[in-house]
């Protein structure tokens, strides 16, 4: 077969192909949420698929998150495999019961009998100047949590292939969805799996650091390596894709070239995911680092209002300095 | 059925409409003697007509009459050894139903093969009537596992013990059975302190919206744990249904015909397409809420007293005996077989081997993880350590 290849495609559109692949390809996908029916989502990434799948299989759904996760926890019970939006990240809260006391922990509370394929789309991250509870970053709070996978696309084709691969997975997966990059295009082979879910991807080689990072951080840092090339320092970015599992042997793998680890994350530093890949890496790496492993991340305060939210997020020259500070050990 | 028929039907009849018109001091306290109270058999075991509900229980044997006072003993009886084997050390706690057999077993009878049910913890005598082996159900409180048994086998899910939870998952349940097309129906089980969970709001509310085939069976034992149920609602439980467009029903929960036919009544409308019903089961809790409860600190005797003579389990034997639908050897008989269960039940507790130790990470992820195994293999090199020490 001919590889079909979608140029100059957005990320949110790439996630649309997707979810209508899935759709199209197995009667038990369900689409569920607030707005996704006649609207499309309030980011258009269910655009059409109410009008083309009908509304018995894109359901929008009361404005209650709880709800939303726990029905689909019944529709899962039931064969379906639903695939449920929470509008922004700071509304998942609501729903945070159900996904850590009853999703995460079915299938081992039934010694294995019973799986619940739910994939729960949050889009997340700041920098679109939002109101509040509109820009956070709550993976951790997920990642911690046994029985949930946590994945995070930085690109369009990533994005279309890693919600394939969240539907056809019997865990639960939180797809959490960078918005700030929602509309940038790339290039989708429809045709080739790129690789395992939740396998790291060297998205620029480098020998002089490490800089690994997921989501809508992937773009920053692969720009950091360029504004270092400049300077002649050559820069390796990794894209981790996903954070639960974590992908410590390709991190280690960089590390033992690079020597030097800068993890970069919208959500706070302090328990973030760069402090337990800090602790990790520290342990499988101690006699190849030769600085310690740096973080880059928010603060330890709310989200601050829009107007501040670029002194708080991660930018170029936060990190060029975490990499000036590593390489001047 | 499907699950877009947004249900703007009107609910076909509503015990809750009838009940509050120009009665608005009742809403201060639930009344036990509520005039909407559905009893087919009294508390000295009388017959009573009953023009809505007769219909669903017309048909009843005896045999099947004796049958229903079976399953109540026989539930009475696991339950009261599950209390002994608490007490003795081999369970590390455990939640009794005692008072609330009528509830279960009615309720419990009340469904078809294909139904689904969604229990709370307590659900014992329910789980009886799935076919549940009970000592499945006593894994999680010896600690062995989290619940352990297959869902499927008897469509009978998990115990949760996160009140509310699973009445969300039964709705999901009953909007795929609509989606599906099946004619099956779904009941979900919760208490009166569960009914001031949002998620068992969420669950009327999406219920509703999507005219799922789900019947709410709450059992209003009267406590959840120390607050009486006036801490949890101004108004009776079962008018609750009302604001979210379908019917409510309050039953005496000790009379296991009432909570037979009602259930059935509801379980129907579910399968007709009807949508979700709320039954109020009225009833009592007469042990503690678990064996680390101590009931003395919240409440007195007379209560107790008062509700030991609506005994579920007394006024159907009262029934039973006046009608001349069972004889000396048949209570005699059952109580050989009681004792034959708790003598079961004890012998297979005490066999329940505690789990291997990696059981800790097993079933943790479908389809693995890679932290779950790195961690695993650790676990095992630091198990292993000991029997280097051993052998050395």
């Amino acid at each position: 077969m001919a590889a079909e290849t979608i140029k100059n495609v957005a990320l949110a559109k790439a996630i649309n192909e997707s979810l209508r692949r899935a759709l199209d390809s197995d009667p038990k996908v369900l689409i569920m949420g607030e707005d996704v029916g006649k609207l499309g989502g309030v980011f258009r990434v269910t655009d059409g698929l109410q009008k083309d799948f009908g509304e018995s299989r894109v359901i929008d759904t009361p404005l209650a998150e709880s709800g939303i996760v726990g029905t689909a926890i019944g529709l899962a019970l039931r064969g379906y495999r639903p695939v449920v939006e929470i509008q922004f990240d700071g509304f998942v809260f609501p729903a945070y019961d159900q996904i850590v006391t009853q999703l995460a922990k079915m299938h081992a509370r039934s010694l294995g009998k019973v799986k619940l394929p739910v994939v729960v789309r949050i889009p997340y991250g700041g920098g679109i100047g939002a109101v509040e509870h509109h820009s956070e970053s709550p993976e951790a709070l997920f990642a911690h949590v046994a029985g949930l996978k946590i994945v995070s696309p930085s690109n369009a084709s990533d994005a279309y292939w890693m919600m394939q691969q969240a539907i056809q997975s019997d865990d639960p997966v939180i797809f959490f969805e960078p918005k700030r990059r929602y509309w940038d295009k790339g290039e989708v082979n429809t045709e080739a799996i790129p690789g395992p879910l939740h396998k790291a991807k060297v998205v620029r080689e480098g020998t002089d650091l490490t800089l690994a990072a997921y989501g809508p951080m992937v773009k920053l840092c692969q720009e950091v390596a360029a504004a270092a090339a400049e300077e002649g320092r050559n820069l390796e970015v990794l894209d981790l894709r996903s954070v639960s599992p974590l992908d410590f042997d390709s991190i280690q793998a960089s590390v033992e070239k690079t020597r030097r680890l800068v993890v970069v994350h919208e959500a706070p530093v302090f328990f973030g995911s760069g402090a337990e890949i800090a602790a990790r890496i520290t342990e499988r790496c101690f006699y190849h680092l030769e600085a310690p492993v740096l973080r880059v991340g928010g603060y330890h305060a709310p989200y601050p209002p829009a107007r501040l939210e670029e002194e708080y997020l991660p930018g170029l020259d936060r990190v060029l300095d975490a990499v000036d500070r590593a390489l001047a050990y | 059925m499907t699950v877009e028929s947004t249900a703007a039907r009107k609910p076909r009849r509503s015990a809750g409409t009838k009940s509050t018109a120009g009665k608005s001091t009742t809403a201060r306290k639930p009344a036990s003697k509520d005039p909407e109270l559905v009893q087919l058999l009294t508390p000295e075991g009388k017959r009573v007509k009953n023009a809505e509900y007769d219909k669903y229980v017309a048909g009843i044997t005896p045999e099947e009459l004796r049958g229903l006072y079976r399953d109540m003993v026989l539930t009475r009886r696991f339950d009261a050894e599950a209390t002994s084997l608490q007490r003795q050390g081999e369970l590390g706690l455990w939640a009794s139903l005692l008072g609330q057999e009528a509830a279960q077993i009615g309720s419990g009878r009340a469904t078809r093969e294909d139904d689904y049910v969604f229990p709370t913890y307590r659900e014992h005598g329910v789980a009886w009537c799935r076919g549940v082996d009970p000592t499945n159900l006593l894994g999680m409180f010896r600690g062995v596992n989290n619940g352990g048994w297959d869902p499927n086998s008897n469509n009978f899910q998990l115990y949760t013990i996160v009140i509310g939870s699973q009445t969300l998952h039964a709705t999901g349940y009953a909007m795929g059975i609509a989606k599906d097309g099946a004619d099956s129906a779904v009941i979900a089980y919760f208490g009166d302190g569960a009914s001031s969970q949002g998620d068992v709001a969420e669950s009327f509310t999406f219920s509703a919206v999507y005219n799922a085939p789900v019947v709410f069976f709450c059992q209003n034992n009267q406590w959840a744990i120390s607050e009486p149920t006036e801490k949890q609602t101004r108004v009776p439980l079962y008018q609750r249904a009302q604001g979210f467009g379908f019917p409510g029903v309050r039953v005496d929960g000790n009379d296991v015909l009432a909570c037979l036919a009602v259930t059935k009544w509801a379980l129907e409308r579910a399968r007709a397409g009807e949508g979700p019903t709320l039954v109020e089961a009225y009833t009592y809790r007469m042990g503690a809420h678990t064996t680390s409860d101590d009931p003395t600190r919240y409440r007195g005797d007379e209560e107790r007293l008062a509700w030991e003579a609506k005994d579920p389990i007394l006024r159907l034997r009262r029934y039973l005996e006046a009608s001349n639908h069972a004889d000396e050897g048949f209570f005699a008989e059952l109580e050989t077989e009681s004792e034959a269960l708790g003598k079961r039940v004890r012998e297979a507790v005490r066999a329940m081997p505690d789990p291997d130790h990696f059981a800790i990470f097993e079933n943790a992820y479908a389809d693995g993880h890679a932290l779950v195994d790195e961690e695993r293999a650790q676990f095992a090199a630091y198990q292993a350590s000991f029997a280097d020490v051993e052998g050395a």
